[in-house]
This record gives structure tokens, C-alpha cells and sequence, in this order.
């Protein structure tokens, strides 16, 4: 989770951004997520949501969001207070060493066809070091960076607003998508597209249709090819194929600008990566090693970061939120929704770079001290656990009284003769 | 010493086109980054780079001044006595930029000690500065910093006026320093008063009287503790000829517009040149909210806050230079809203749908702006 609504530090007056607002699900006025504290009696949290599922802060009084949130605030301010040389020291750092780390593993990679003894070391080292430089360019750089997190320095470099990514997103769009709309509706229940990226069921709450029995097949199609589907998901491309008909074309063309810029991306990065290095490993003949050390190199950042975010998102333990639940959300309200929307991984130093640092040790003392479920677990196990939920979900829920073959069968049978899947 | 640059258009044209085509290779190889994001780990001081510089030395002038040594990358283009450079420099991980006179001599040769092709700035603290404390009391050579190349037009024009006067007080005696050692032979009669508080304050104090004693400055030293802050009217005494001479004056506000009255009195107003540290400010308004479009940031900032400040406190990158109005190394597009003029408390208003360039550094809000970034 992140730790307050705006993406940038902002000390001495009350700032917000113009975007969380239009994009709130409030029609005007100040946006109440900048305040502790609301106007009007905010709604008593339900004790069930729909699926029967117990509501994780249905305990929570009024007081107790209130004093979440002014303890929140504190801490936010805490750690923009605590920022100095070494943070800036350690992100150039973290920057040098990961370029440092490509150039060297693209330069092995000129040798990869070259065999000794059988094996092709320059292959397998230059692709584990070019799969490592991505994962950071993307995890501890790129998303930090674009997220804002280090503007404060004022480094135009390293900043936000001038941040490209190894990655097929471009930034611009990344941005919108990930800072206004995902930070704004985490895990909200129709409005935050994170949540199952649109196409896998994560929840019981989701309603479920035939297109997610197969579910497992989209989700590894998803992680292997994450950074494309990251693209297609900030270019909201679902969305475009399911409302074209009823877009303006001024929505139309904003989209078709936005497709341009992407497939411009994908090109560069794509001529980069599969055609640039492999011509120039040509000169020792190993322009066909080059290219499948790029496409595997590829695959492991696609399927890490996935893997990361997956277990940031949809472990067993996170919970899910109704849309009205959060209309005029205070500031309190809405910490207690990122955190109990976010999963925590546990893990070494090294291993918290490589997931971008997006665990937050302190707030677990917070969340215990208020009876909050905190999720936590090794990579591996919340990795699977989330598989399984993958798996578990493919299929409706419990009803009573009928059995979940005979939901699927009838939904099959609706599909036959409407010829869709009920999906777009 | 210059190196043709990758690509630079100097190049014959075949070897231009191989050039750029080899630029070209170098782009798509190292998209998303530039190239240069490569370089600059390997050589942040090569040609073609930012312009940056290595503090080499920093040595101490006075109780709370000192000169910063710095050897420029190879881009540096050189300057004219009394001009002035940005100076970007991390202080607590945040980059702040400041505008500082060049001391050093012109022709790379070295003076007072600073080596070969480095420059010079010197700097006083000003207690509570960011920046000049960070220089005085905390900063070490090694250290990295953002430069820009040489501005201003606080300089002696060639050929030399036949009778000069400097009347300079506190660190305004910077840009003079810079001027004395390199055109000081070309001056056949210079007159100097220089203001301090004390005799320990006068920075270059050594120097400044070498000059005098080898007969080549006539210099008077005013120190406040002594003789009372400068009388202006003390000039018929000290260098009564004033009025003929072409005169240059740096110094705090106070002394600057004191001058320029004294000047225009007399009627000699464009024999004067001064040089302003900071911007003279009049009455703040009351404030309002500012809009930045791209950065999708909105804050709230009082009358006498300039936009430039604002922008920053809240992370937006703003352009900079000077922070005094004179560079307009800040200009930005306003695109609607109101802002008003720190120097003279003049509003300015933009329509929607108009647009106008607005010097962030010198402009407060008023009532509320939109700005282009
Ligand atoms: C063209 C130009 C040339 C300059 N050349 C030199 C130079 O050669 N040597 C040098 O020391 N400085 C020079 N300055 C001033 C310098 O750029 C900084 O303004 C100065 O060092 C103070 O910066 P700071 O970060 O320490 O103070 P800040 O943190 O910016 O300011 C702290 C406080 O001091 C006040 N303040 C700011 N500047 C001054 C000032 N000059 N005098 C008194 N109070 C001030 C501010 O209003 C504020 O209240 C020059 C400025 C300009 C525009
Ligand atoms: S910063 Fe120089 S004019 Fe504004």
C-alpha cells in the first residue's frame, strides 16, 4: 500500500490532486479523502458482505478509522520528514547498479552462442543478469519512480514526470492507471481493474460466469505475458472493445492516440530486445542465442512482477470492497481499505528490493493493534496460495441446494446458443 | 579543450552521416533510456554532457565565507569577468539551484590560487541560507554539482571606459573580484569603495589591498563598526570625481537603491550598473491556489510566496535560474487565473482560453492560476 492518497509529497498546505477528484466517485466539491475527519456521519460498517463473507473491519468505531487515519498521517509525515542523502544516495545506487548490470549482461550476451564444453556460460549468465536488471528496472525503479516517490528530490532524471520503464506500458499510461485509478479504488468491487485484472476471478464476491471456468489457462497466459497485458489493461483496451459502440469520438480518438503510443512502445522495445543486440551478436554467431536470452529474460521479469502483484493483491485474507462502501470515504477510511486490500510478503533485504519494497513492516503493529487481519507470507507460499484461488474459483460458489455442476452445465448450455463466453 | 561530439553537426558530411546513424544504433540500444543515461555513469564531465562540475577544493575567505573551487565539465564554454553561473547542488538528497558570480580569470590561466581551467565562485553564509551555509560550512571537494553556462551582463565592455569606479558591499564584491583580476591591467584609473561590518568580514581583503598598495586601485574600505553604515553623500570625499566615472555596484538591496537614487540626483543614472542578489519585493497580496496541469498537483500558497517556491515544496520539477526575475530561466505558460508581480505588486490576469509566459520566481498567486506543468 501506499501511504496517502496524493502521489507526491506535500508539506506545508493542503494539496490534492485534480485527478483522484474527477476520477472519485463523488460529483464535486473538496475531496473528503483529505481529511481524518467527515462532515456527515459516515454509513456503520456492515457486518456480512454479499457473498456471507464476514466484513474484516465491521469492529471498527467511527473513533478508532479516525484515529487510524491521524496515525497514518503521522507516520506519512515521519517518513517524508526522515528523507535525506542516504535515500537519495541509495536510489542512484540501486540505478547504477542496474545499469551497470545490463550493459555487462548484454555484453556477455554478444558471446552467448559461444560453447565451452558443451554449455554456453555467457548465455546463462548474461540471461540471469538481464532478467535480474529488468525485474529491478521495473520493481525498485521504475515503479517506485513513477509513482512519485522520489520527485522530492528534484532530480529531473529521477522524477516522475520524465520516467520511462523497460516495460511495454508506456509510463504516461501506466501512471494514470495505476496512481489514479488503482490507488484510488484498491480492490473496490467494479472500479479497480487491478482486481483480477478484468479477467480472472479473485474473489467470491466477483460474480462468476462460464469465461472464468477456464481461468487457469488466462492466468498463465497472463503472467507469461504480464507486460503486454499491463499495457492493454492501462490502454483500458477492454473496456474500448466492450462500449465502442457507445463511445464519442473524441473518446475514440483519445483511445486510438493512446493505442499509437503503445504500439510505438512495443516497438521500440520489441526492436531493442529481439532485433538491435541479436544483429549484433552476429559477428560471434550468436544472434539466435541473443534473441531467446532476450525472450527468457522477458519471461522471468513478465512472470516476477505478476507473481509479486498477485501476492500484493489476491492472497487468501485480502478483502474486497462494495462500490457504495467507499462514496465520501475519509481519509481514515480509506487507509483501513489499503491495508486491508494489500497483501504483505515476508522475506530478506535483497528480496524486498526485488519486490519494489512493497511490504510495510510498520503498519502490522498498527493493524494488530486494531484486530486487523495483517496478510502475510513467504513468496512462494502466497504465491500458490494465490494459484489455488485461482484454481478453487474457476468454478461458482456454494448454493445450497444445487450443485455447482449443474450451474456450469447451464451456463454452458446459455453460451451455446448466444455463442459467447459472457465475456466483452 | 573541445571534442567533436557524437553526431555534432561540425562534422564533414559523410562522417556526419556515420555519426548519426551510429547515434541512431546507440538510441534504440539503450531505449527507454538515452544513451547518455549510460555515459553519464561512466563519465558524468565528458563533452555533450549536462554541464556539471567537481568541487575540487573549498577554501576559506573569511569567518563565514568561502571560495568553491569547482573543475567544470568539458562542455564549459567560458565567460566574461562579472557574469554569473547556476550552481545545482544536493543538500540533504534535494537539488537546490543558486546563482553565483564567477571570481576566477577568464583566460583558464591561473590567479589567487585556483588551478588551471577550474572556476571559481565565492559565497557568504547568510544565516538560516540553504544553500550558502550548505557551501560554507558543509560541503566537500569530490562533491558533484549541476552547472550552467555563464550569464549576465554585469561586465566591463571593451574597449575599457577610461575612468571606472566599484562601490561594493558585503559578498557583492564577487562579481568586482572577478573583474579586477582579469581586466585590472587593461583599467588605467579605478576607484573602489567596498563596505563591510567589521575589518575581519571583508573578504579578498589581502588581495584587494595588494592592488592598492602596488598603486593600480584606489580603494576605501568603509567598515560599519568603524565609520557608520556608507553615507552615500561621502562619495564627493572618498572619490570625488564619481560622477565621470562608468560605475558598477553589487551589494544588498539597501546599498543598490540608495545608489540609484543617488545616481539618477545627479543625473548620471546610465553611468550605473548594478547587480541585484535578490529581487526587491513590495507588498504581498493575499494568496490563493495554484493549479499545475501536468503534474496534476494543486496547493495552496500565501501572497508573498513565489510560484517557483510553491511548485517545488510540493514536488513539482520547476524550471529555475536566478530566483530574482533576471534570468527568466523560470518562465512558464499560465493558462488562466491571476498572478501578481513581487518587484512592483502589478496583477496579471489570464482569461481562459489565453495563455501567457509568467516568471514563476518573481510571480505570487492571486485569488488562484493555472500553470503549464
Ligand atoms: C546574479 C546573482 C549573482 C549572485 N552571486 C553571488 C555571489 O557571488 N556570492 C554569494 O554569496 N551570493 C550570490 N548570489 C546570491 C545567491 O544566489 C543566494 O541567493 C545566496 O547564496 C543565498 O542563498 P541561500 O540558499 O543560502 O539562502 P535561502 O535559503 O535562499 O534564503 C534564506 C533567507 O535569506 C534571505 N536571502 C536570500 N538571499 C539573500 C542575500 N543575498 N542577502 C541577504 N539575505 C538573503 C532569504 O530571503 C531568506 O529569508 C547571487 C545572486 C544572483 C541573483
Ligand atoms: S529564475 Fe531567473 S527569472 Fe526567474
Amino acid at each position: 500500500m501506499t501511504l496517502a492518497p496524493e502521489r507526491r509529497a506535500i508539506s506545508p498546505t493542503e494539496a490534492h490532486h485534480s485527478g483522484a477528484q474527477h476520477a472519485s466517485s463523488k460529483p464535486s466539491g473538496i475531496n473528503p479523502r483529505l481529511s481524518v475527519t467527515s462532515d456527515t456521519v459516515r454509513p456503520p460498517r456492515p457486518a456480512y458482505k454479499k457473498s456471507g463473507r464476514p466484513n474484516a473491519d465491521a469492529h471498527l468505531t467511527p473513533e478508532d478509522i479516525e484515529a487510524i487515519g491521524v496515525e497514518l498521517d503521522a507516520l506519512r509525515k515521519e517518513v517524508m520528514d526522515s528523507r535525506g542523502a542516504r535515500d537519495a544516495a541509495y536510489i542512484r545506487k540501486v540505478i547504477a547498479t542496474q545499469r551497470y548490470l545490463e550493459m555487462g549482461s548484454r555484453a556477455l550476451l554478444l558471446f552467448s552462442g559461444v560453447k565451452v564444453k558443451g554449455v554456453r556460460p555467457a548465455w546463462w549468465l548474461g540471461t540471469a543478469g538481464l532478467s535480474v536488471a529488468k525485474i529491478l528496472e521495473n520493481m525498485e525503479i521504475g515503479h517506485n519512480v513513477m509513482h512519485g516517490q522520489w520527485d522530492w528530490m528534484r532530480d529531473p532524471k529521477i522524477h516522475s514526470t520524465a520516467w520511462e520503464w523497460d516495460n511495454a506500458s508506456p509510463s504516461s499510461q501506466w501512471k494514470h492507471s495505476h496512481n489514479e485509478i488503482h490507488h484510488t479504488f484498491t480492490n473496490v468491487l467494479g472500479r479497480d481493474n487491478d482486481l483480477g485484472y478484468g479477467i480472472l476471478r479473485v474473489d467470491e464476491d466477483q460474480k462468476w460466469n462460464l469465461f472464468f471456468l477456464f481461468q487457469p489457462i488466462w492466468h498463465v497466459g497472463n503472467a507469461l505475458l504480464f507486460e503486454y497485458s499491463i499495457a492493454a489493461y492501462d490502454l483500458e483496451l477492454g473496456r474500448y472493445v466492450a462500449t465502442k459502440k457507445r463511445m464519442s469520438e473524441d473518446e475514440k480518438a483519445k483511445f486510438r492516440s493512446d493505442a499509437k503510443e503503445v504500439v510505438d512502445k512495443i516497438k521500440r522495445q520489441a526492436t531493442k530486445d529481439y532485433v538491435v543486440h541479436p544483429v549484433l551478436s552476429a559477428a560471434t554467431g550468436s544472434s539466435r542465442t541473443t534473441l531467446t536470452a532476450n525472450v527468457v529474460a522477458n519471461l522471468v521479469r513478465n512472470v516476477w512482477t505478476n507473481t509479486v502483484i498477485i501476492c500484493g493483491h489476491f492472497p487468501p485474507g485480502i478483502a474486497t470492497f462494495e462500490k457504495t462502501s467507499i462514496e465520501g470515504e475519509t481519509r481514515g477510511e480509506w487507509y483501513v481499505r489499503q491495508m486491508l486490500g494489500s497483501g504483505n510478503i515476508s522475506g530478506s533485504k535483497a528480496m524486498h528490493v526485488m519486490t519494489g519494497n512493497l511490504s510495510h513492516q510498520r503498519i502490522r503493529d498498527l493493524m494488530e493493534r486494531y484486530d486487523l487481519p495483517y496478510v502475510t507470507g513467504s513468496l512462494g507460499k502466497q504465491a500458490a496460495s494465490v494459484y489455488w484461488k485461482v484454481v478453487e474459483l474457476s468454478l461458482p460458489n456454494k448454493v445450497e441446494g444445487r450443485r455447482r455442476r449443474d450451474i456450469v452445465r447451464l451456463a454452458a448450455k446459455k453460451a451455446w446458443r448466444k455463442k459467447s463466453l459472457g465475456r466483452f | 579543450m573541445t571534442r567533436p561530439r557524437l553526431g555534432a553537426p561540425t562534422a564533414p558530411g559523410p562522417v556526419r552521416t556515420l555519426l548519426r546513424s551510429g547515434r541512431r544504433v546507440a538510441e534504440l540500444l539503450a531505449t527507454p533510456l538515452v544513451p547518455e543515461d549510460y555515459l553519464d555513469l561512466l563519465d558524468p564531465l565528458r563533452s555533450g554532457a549536462d554541464l556539471r562540475g567537481r568541487i575540487v577544493e573549498i577554501r576559506p575567505e573569511t569567518a563565514d565565507a568561502v571560495t568553491v573551487v569547482i573543475r567544470p565539465g568539458r562542455g564549459w564554454l567560458g565567460h566574461v569577468p562579472g557574469q554569473y553561473i547556476r550552481v545545482g547542488i544536493d543538500i540533504d538528497g534535494v537539488r537546490h539551484w543558486r546563482a553565483y558570480s564567477l571570481t576566477h580569470r577568464a583566460d583558464g590561466s591561473p590567479a589567487a590560487g585556483i588551478p588551471k581551467d577550474c572556476i571559481a565562485i565565492t559565497t557568504k553564509a547568510i544565516p538560516d541560507g540553504k544553500v550558502s551555509t550548505h557551501l560554507v560550512r558543509e560541503a566537500r571537494a569530490g562533491t558533484l554539482v549541476m552547472l550552467d553556462q555563464a550569464t549576465g551582463d554585469f561586465t566591463i565592455p571593451s574597449p575599457a571606459p577610461a575612468k571606472v569606479l566599484f562601490l561594493t558591499a558585503g559578498s557583492g564584491v564577487t562579481p568586482v573580484i572577478g573583474m579586477l583580476r582579469n581586466h585590472l591591467g587593461e583599467l588605467a584609473d579605478v576607484a573602489q569603495v567596498h563596505c563591510s561590518p567589521t575589518a575581519g568580514d571583508v573578504i579578498f581583503a589581502r588581495e584587494l589591498e595588494a592592488y592598492a598598495a602596488s598603486g593600480r586601485l584606489a580603494l576605501s574600505v568603509n567598515l560599519d563598526d568603524e565609520h557608520g553604515v556608507l553615507d552615500l553623500a561621502r562619495l564627493d570625499l572618498l572619490v570625488p570625481d564619481w560622477r565621470e566615472r562608468e560605475t558598477w555596484t553589487c551589494g544588498p538591496t539597501g546599498l543598490l537603491d540608495a545608489a540609484e537614487r543617488h545616481w539618477a540626483d545627479a543625473g548620471v543614472a546610465d553611468r550605473l550598473h548594478t547587480e541585484r542578489f535578490r529581487p526587491t519585493v513590495v507588498e504581498p497580496g493575499e494568496g490563493g491556489e495554484i493549479t499545475f496541469l501536468t503534474s496534476d498537483v494543486t496547493v495552496d500558497a500565501d501572497g508573498s510566496t513565489p510560484i517557483l517556491d510553491a511548485g517545488e515544496e510540493a514536488g513539482v520539477l520547476m524550471p529555475s535560474g536566478c530566483r530574482m526575475g533576471i534570468c527568466f530561466g523560470c518562465v512558464v505558460t499560465m493558462r488562466q487565473g491571476a498572478v501578481r508581480d513581487l518587484r512592483t505588486g502589478d496583477i496579471t490576469l489570464v482569461e481562459p482560453g489565453d495563455e501567457l509566459p509568467v516568471q514563476t520566481c518573481v510571480n505570487a498567486v492571486a485569488g488562484s492560476c493555472d500553470i503549464e506543468l
